[in-house]
């Protein structure tokens, strides 16, 4: 049993290994994504700082700085969970591409594993990204964690990365079954979890129509949690009512979004679409 | 249906390796277009065994349903109907088992071109469970053999030629040691250097490690070089098998060139040139 499971670690562990190789060498591109992270972020930021005399509100530096960090955990957070959304997708376009889906698929790995290595990938890739775009931004614009709970913010990290990986694994179906069209369709979805999870702004300034969306979107909570973290020092029980939904929509959309994935296998394999394009 | 040609002079046991019965693999258009879309029968009706140690060929014009019927074996496809057995396992219900037993050598080498062949080739043997500490040296030793200079294995796969990717795909397959290799066309577009270096590899392959090979291609010299046995698709559909010596034998003598000629009615040029003809 034990020796099972470090086989099947074993496995998993080739993906991530691959994706860091892969990083090292396209490591141009590795600077672009995160000089386009601080950038977007930092931009965001200083709306934070410019909004008082845009709309004439108050100067007070301490509600200056609490925007600037009610946004900043906003944008940070949405990197991190869209990257890991994103990048599941990109990864089966891309060995498609390449022409190694048909190698990777044809290996004797059991497809949850290889989903897990995937995502174990993504989350190395995601973490890394997010922390080096945070310390990145503080050089440029105050941000006050003296405040801070940071276990319950981790915490809430971890439940919204597991949450994520369930969409994103059923997200990757699109560019498994459509070789041209598929990844935008994956972020297609991605641009409708941002716009219905307050990740710039309360989901309650949404109309009414649009809000039952952000009820099911993981963002949502973890975002809103995320704050009370961050800037009011929420501890693990005073974030309870935002981490159970999360989990919640995690212990769902994994198992639903794997068994998408598996059904999406088989019919790849029936109609001839699992095969290299390019 | 094909022309059987029994070898009298075995009488050893034979084990299939892979034994595919009655499979058919159609595809149809993705949507209804005006005047265009029709169901293409890919593979129909294909009944064929490949004996464990044996190098089996598939020989056909472009089209014929040779990477197909690859594809269905190497767990890429599933067939409409029909059965595949690898080794007694069903390719279907026994999926990951088979998939231990198989590796596959298509015709474009595909690999994380960025990547060095090391790199690909310790991420494919950690995919089959053979750790870096083991492949590393195997993976030197198997590249040095194929022609690769040291040097060039740590390159990107991108720096290297044409032949040079395809002999790592060859010992990418290689690596994981299989009990049933699948390669389909794999010296296409190969030098003649190169062609003579990947035919020597496969002969040696079969005669060291006890590996079954299912061979495709439309190159006649190098059917009638490597395999024990020929098989003819055409259309889809088996029309022969047996030896280079045989299927002159039972279809009028002269050379496996004129053998195809008389089964399909065309010559393998013709065929392949007609199919890249033919409107898509």
């Amino acid at each position: 049993m034990i020796a099972d499971v470090g086989a099947q670690l074993g496995l998993a562990y080739a993906f991530v290994e691959r994706e860091i190789a892969l990083s090292k060498r396209y490591w141009a591109w590795e600077i672009v994504w995160l000089v386009y992270g601080v950038v977007t972020s930092l931009s965001v930021a200083y709306i934070a700082l410019g909004a008082p005399g845009l709309t004439g509100g108050s100067g007070d530096p301490a509600l200056i700085s609490r925007f600037v960090l009610y946004l900043l955990v906003g944008t940070i957070t949405w990197r991190f969970l869209g990257l890991i959304f994103e990048q599941m997708g990109e990864t089966i376009a891309w060995e498609r591409w390449e022409g190694t889906i048909e190698y990777t698929f044809m290996a004797p790995v059991p497809r949850l594993t290889h989903l897990l290595g995937m995502c174990a990938a993504t989350l190395v890739r995601a973490l890394g990204f997010s922390v080096a775009i945070l310390a990145a931004v503080a050089l440029f614009v105050p941000v006050d964690l003296s405040h801070a709970n940071i276990l319950s913010a981790l915490v809430l990290l971890a439940t919204g990365a597991v949450a994520f990986i369930g969409l994103a694994i059923g997200s990757a179906v699109f560019p498994l079954l459509w070789t041209e069209k598929g990844l935008q369709m994956a972020y297609i979805v991605q641009a409708v979890v941002l716009l219905v999870s307050g990740v710039y702004y309360e989901t309650t300034i949404l109309p009414g129509w649009m809000q039952p969306l952000s009820f099911i979107s993981p963002a949502t909570y973890v975002i809103r949690g995320m704050r009370d973290a961050l800037l009011d020092g929420a501890d693990l029980s005073a974030v309870w009512p935002n981490l159970w939904p999360a989990l919640l929509v995690g212990a769902i959309s994994i198992p639903l979004g794997l068994r998408l994935f598996l059904w999406a296998e088989r019919y790849a394999k029936r109609t001839g679409r699992l095969k290299r394009s390019g | 249906m094909a022309i059987q040609i029994r070898e009298g002079a075995r009488t050893e046991k034979k084990t299939a390796a892979l034994a595919a019965s009655d499979v058919r693999k159609a595809f149809r258009p993705a949507r209804v277009v005006p005047g265009g879309g029709t169901t293409v029968r890919a593979v129909d009706g294909v009944s064929l065994s490949v004996w464990r140690g044996e190098i089996y060929c598939l020989l056909g014009a472009n089209g014929s349903g040779k990477s197909t019927l690859i594809r269905l074996f190497s767990t890429l496809l599933t067939p409409d109907e029909g059965e595949v057995r690898v080794f007694g396992l069903d390719i279907d219900r026994d999926e990951l088992a088979v998939k231990r037993l198989i590796n596959r050598v298509s015709v474009e080498a595909s690999f994380f071109k960025k990547l060095s062949a090391m790199e690909n080739l310790v991420y494919a043997g950690r995919l089959y469970g053979v750790s870096p500490e083991k492949s590393r040296p195997q993976i030197v030793s198997i590249l040095r053999r194929l022609g690769i200079e040291d040097a060039r294995m740590t390159e990107p796969l991108e720096k290297l030629s044409r032949g040079m990717q395809q002999k790592v795909a060859i010992a990418r397959a290689f690596l994981s040691a299989p009990m049933l290799l699948l390669l389909d066309e794999p010296t296409t577009g190969l030098d003649i250097r190169s062609k003579r270096e990947v035919q020597t590899f496969v002969r040696d392959l079969r005669d060291e490690h006890d590996a079954t090979i299912l061979l495709t291609t439309h190159d006649l010299d190098e059917a009638a070089r490597l395999a024990d046995r020929i098989g003819i698709l055409h259309q889809g559909r088996l029309v022969a098998e047996g030896s280079a010596e045989e299927l002159a034998a039972h279809h009028g003598g002269g050379t496996l060139e004129d053998v195809f000629m008389t089964l399909t009615g065309r010559r393998l040029d013709d065929a392949d040139t007609a199919e890249a003809e033919r409107p898509t």
